[in-house]
């Protein structure tokens, strides 16, 4: 099932879903044909089955990063494996982009059908699968998004969040082990958000599908396994939302918010109030003050 | 009174199977000096309000006065009217043609007519507004700019015909949160330091709370709630009955008095939950 | 006034004649449109009318619908009605001033009036009773012979599916940013044709710009999930011909050849 071979130098590449080993992009500036860099010399991992968000204000390199990890982008320096497959291997692209499929900001710009199942069709059409397989694996998407009742609709009178939904059963329907999301609530509005927040929930819940997602809206991060955040194309931060969330200056220092709660937190305790630093929910905190 | 609006109503398709009513017997008061936060769900007729005081959407029924002048009425000048309200979009960047900044957000004053020393005044206050520096970014291509800066210039392009009212559309969608911090500052300035009057279309109860001094909620076509903004997040569970919530730290609040603790309910930002919390714990000590 | 338009839109419905196979129906619109040119007189016309008439009925269509279809295009039926009328020669009838109506004018104008007329309608038949997709697809199966030639039959089809979907997107933009720029005090609407033109630029630039960055991040997407062109790709629906797609497209071989050859008797 893997292609990874073992100059790769991957360990335990069964529990590596994608690994990046010092990668840098550099790219020409359209301004003045500067060489500006939006990641550096990066190396991170992302395990099976991990729920990981990555934060970053805009420009820190995070959607970079997020388009490098299933080839879209080739770094300009240091390697990028998917299931020990390196992204620079022109032979296993098609295998890297099916594994690690990719939702992007706007549901407009990546519906390519004017009915919904012909666009969750459109992946597996492209990787050759045959016409029954396609059937059931539409419809198993559609129904995983709770979108197969609009499989007949036309997607321009959906809602956003409905849109974003069909977006991701459009890369369920490729068996992907990985769904990379960069920033996929950006457009939307609250509706839509918890929609599209609760099916990538499932997602890795239920589904077992590892998660990459990319946002700068704090409140999505609060749930993840693990948090990176990004500044300036490099790591600024990482650990567990409690972990990171607790350290609240330099979290906004980085341009990013901390959950209000977090925050009331952290200026009773400087005001020498005893209590916990690393609250993330409403709860938590009324326990902490009764 | 800035603008008064009389039983509005707008009826998309009327008369056929597809009729939905888009704006139902709206009546609504704006006093100048207002710093409005109009919320509601997509599709609950926020964007069809605003784009009906400007003159841009034409009433089914009902009148609009602005400042004195019923824009319904067949003398009225439609220029005059949508230089006194000025409408900022969603996604202004994406209505940006000009070459450069300068000419960009010289095309509203100019169709006002204005020209040479004053057109430049104009130009140049706007940009100084909105925290874009005039000597550098003049003659740059707006299509070069960073996306925080592009919506800037969007904006200055609005705010340089000089509106008495200023309505913005979600102008913090799609921004980072040390961006959505920097427009809020400045339309913030603009209300304390210009007068002029405000309306914040925001899906954001953090942002409204902080801003503004009064809430419209729309649901269905309808205004719903009309009131000063502390009042308004006291009802939560009318808010949350249409799937509208209130800012966490509200929530918070009222989740610690609910326990039995004597606090105040109705705090908007952090800063004031602060002082509560710490009045009501240093009142239990001493108790 | 932009969502007036009829062609091109589908009316959905669950008749043989949107079950028909896409390519089939193509090609009988192809004949039908080969017969229009080839007709003479107007008895053939009945015939026609008769073919319209049935195909409106089993594929439960409404008349109204069709001739809101035409309502675009009245403007170019009158031009052909009067360039007819006036510029044949003949047994003159009267004049009015320097112009001079004939009767064989008049025949004529009525004649081409009804030929684009039909030619209209045969034409939203297909579209109203063939869904994009399988329209796209019939197209696509049809011109891949042509592919030996050098012709990208697929992503014309691509193209095509692409346009359409895009089209309520751009329409709807196109809505927002003339509201965006009329905000700003323009004006679309006064002024002459060369005033107007120029006015036009605040739409037409900001509609490029985003159109283009659609059509990038669009390519994006496409990418992402692995589209590689038309080589090696299988479809969710396959085109595949029945008996009865056989059988009508013979019977309506017949049926237009029969119309066909009436300029010879």
């Amino acid at each position: 099932m893997f292609y990874g071979n073992k100059k790769d130098g991957v360990q335990n590449m069964d529990d590596i879903m994608i690994k990046t080993d010092k990668v840098t992009y550099e790219y020409k500036s359209n301004i003045d044909d500067s060489v500006q860099t939006a990641v550096k010399d990066l190396s991170i991992e992302v395990k099976k089955g991990e729920f990981l968000v990555i934060l970053g204000h805009n420009g820190s390199g995070k959607s970079t990063l997020a388009k490098m990890m299933n080839g879209l982008l080739l770094p300009t320096r240091g390697e990028v494996y998917v299931s020990g497959m390196n992204t620079k291997d022109e032979d296993k692209i098609w295998d890297i982009r099916s594994k690690a499929g990719m939702v992007f900001q706007n549901p407009d710009n990546q519906i390519v059908a004017t009915i919904v199942e012909e666009d969750v069709a459109f992946g597996p059409e492209n990787l050759g699968v045959p016409p029954k397989e396609i059937r059931k694996r539409v419809d198993e998407a559609l129904s995983t998004v709770e979108m197969l009742e609009y499989k007949h609709h036309a997607p321009y009178l959906l809602s956003g969040g409905q849109k974003q939904r069909v977006a991701i059963a459009g890369i369920l329907s490729m068996n992907p082990e990985c769904i990379i999301f960069d920033e996929p609530t950006a457009m939307l509005d609250p509706n839509g958000r918890k929609e599209v927040m609760g099916t990538i929930k499932k997602l890795n819940k239920d589904e077992g599908k590892t998660i990459v997602l990319i946002t700068h809206y704090m409140d999505e991060a609060v749930k993840a396994d693990r948090i990176l955040v990004m500044s300036d194309g490099e790591i600024a931060l990482e650990g567990t939302p409690k972990e990171i969330f607790r350290q609240v200056e330099k979290v906004k220092e980085l341009g990013l918010d901390v959950p209000q709660v977090t925050e009331l937190a952290y200026e009773l305790r400087k005001e020498g109030i005893d209590i916990r630093n690393d609250v993330l929910s409403i709860e938590e905190l009324v326990d902490l003050l009764c | 009174m800035l603008v008064k609006i009389n039983n509005l109503s707008y009826i998309y398709n009327p008369n056929t199977p597809f009729e939905k009513k888009a704006l139902d017997n709206i009546n609504l008061q704006i006093d100048e000096g207002d710093f409005i936060g109009l919320i509601g769900h997509t599709g609950s007729g926020k964007s069809t309000l605003v784009q009906h005081l400007n003159g841009i959407m034409k009433s089914t029924s009902g009148s609009i006065i602005v400042d004195g002048i019923n824009i319904y009425d067949k003398d009225a000048n439609l220029r005059e009217i949508r230089q006194k309200v000025g409408l900022v979009f969603q996604y202004p960047e994406h209505q940006l043609f000009e070459e450069t900044v300068y000419k960009d957000i010289a095309f509203g004053p100019k169709n006002l007519g204005l020209k040479d020393e004053e057109l430049k005044q104009r130009v140049k206050s706007s940009m100084e507004l909105v925290g874009l520096d005039y000597d550098t970014l003049k003659d740059r291509s707006p299509f070069e700019l960073s996306g925080g800066q592009k919506r800037r210039v969007a904006i200055a392009g609005v705010i340089a015909m000089k509106p008495k009212l200023l309505i913005l559309d979600e102008p913090t969608a799609g921004l980072d949160p040390s961006g959505r911090d920097e427009i809020l500052d400045e339309i913030r300035k603009l209300y304390l330091k210009e007068g002029i009057t405000i309306i914040l279309v925001s899906h954001s109860m953090e942002d409204v709370a902080k801003l503004s001094n009064r809430i419209l909620v729309m649901h269905e076509g309808k205004i719903i709630i009309n009131d000063e903004t502390r009042e308004v997040f006291k009802k939560a569970s009318e808010l949350e009955e249409i799937g509208l919530g209130i800012p966490q730290i509200t929530s918070f609040m009222r989740e610690f008095k609910s326990k039995g603790n004597d606090v105040r309910d109705d705090i908007l930002t952090v800063e004031e939950a602060k002082e509560e919390i710490l009045k009501y714990l240093r009142r239990n000590k001493n108790a | 006034m932009l969502r007036d338009i009829t062609i091109g839109q589908y009316f959905p419905g669950d008749t043989i004649i949107h079950k028909l196979d896409p390519r089939v129906k193509i090609i009988i619109i192809g004949l039908f449109i080969a017969s229009l040119f080839f007709i003479n007189s107007f008895y053939p016309y009945i015939l026609i009318l008769l073919f319209i008439g049935i195909v409106i009925k089993i594929a439960k269509l409404p008349i109204k619908f069709i001739l809101k279809g035409l309502k675009p295009l009245y403007f170019i039926i009158l031009i052909t009605l009067f360039i007819n009328i006036f510029m044949t020669k003949g047994e003159v009838l009267f004049t009015i001033g320097p112009l001079t109506v004939t009767k064989e004018g008049i025949s004529m104008a009525v004649f081409m009036a009804l030929r684009l007329v039909f030619l209209i309608t045969g034409t939203s038949l297909l579209t109203l009773t063939t869904s994009p997709i399988a329209l796209t697809d019939g197209i696509e199966k049809l011109l891949s012979p042509f592919k030996i030639i050098g012709l990208p039959a697929h992503e014309l089809a691509m193209m095509m599916t692409i346009a359409l979907r895009f089209i309520p997107t751009l329409l709807e933009e196109t809505d927002k940013i003339m509201k965006a720029q009329m905000a700003r005090g323009a004006d679309f609407e006064s002024g002459n044709i060369l005033n107007r033109a120029k006015n036009l630029v605040p739409l037409l630039v900001p509609l490029f710009i985003n159109a283009f960055r659609r059509a990038d991040e669009l390519a994006t997407a496409m990418e992402a999930r692995c589209y590689r062109g038309g080589d090696n790709r299988t479809r969710l629906n396959e085109l595949k011909l029945k008996n009865y797609d056989i059988a009508i497209l013979l019977s309506q071989i017949a049926f237009f050849g029969f119309i066909i050859s009436t300029r010879y008797i």
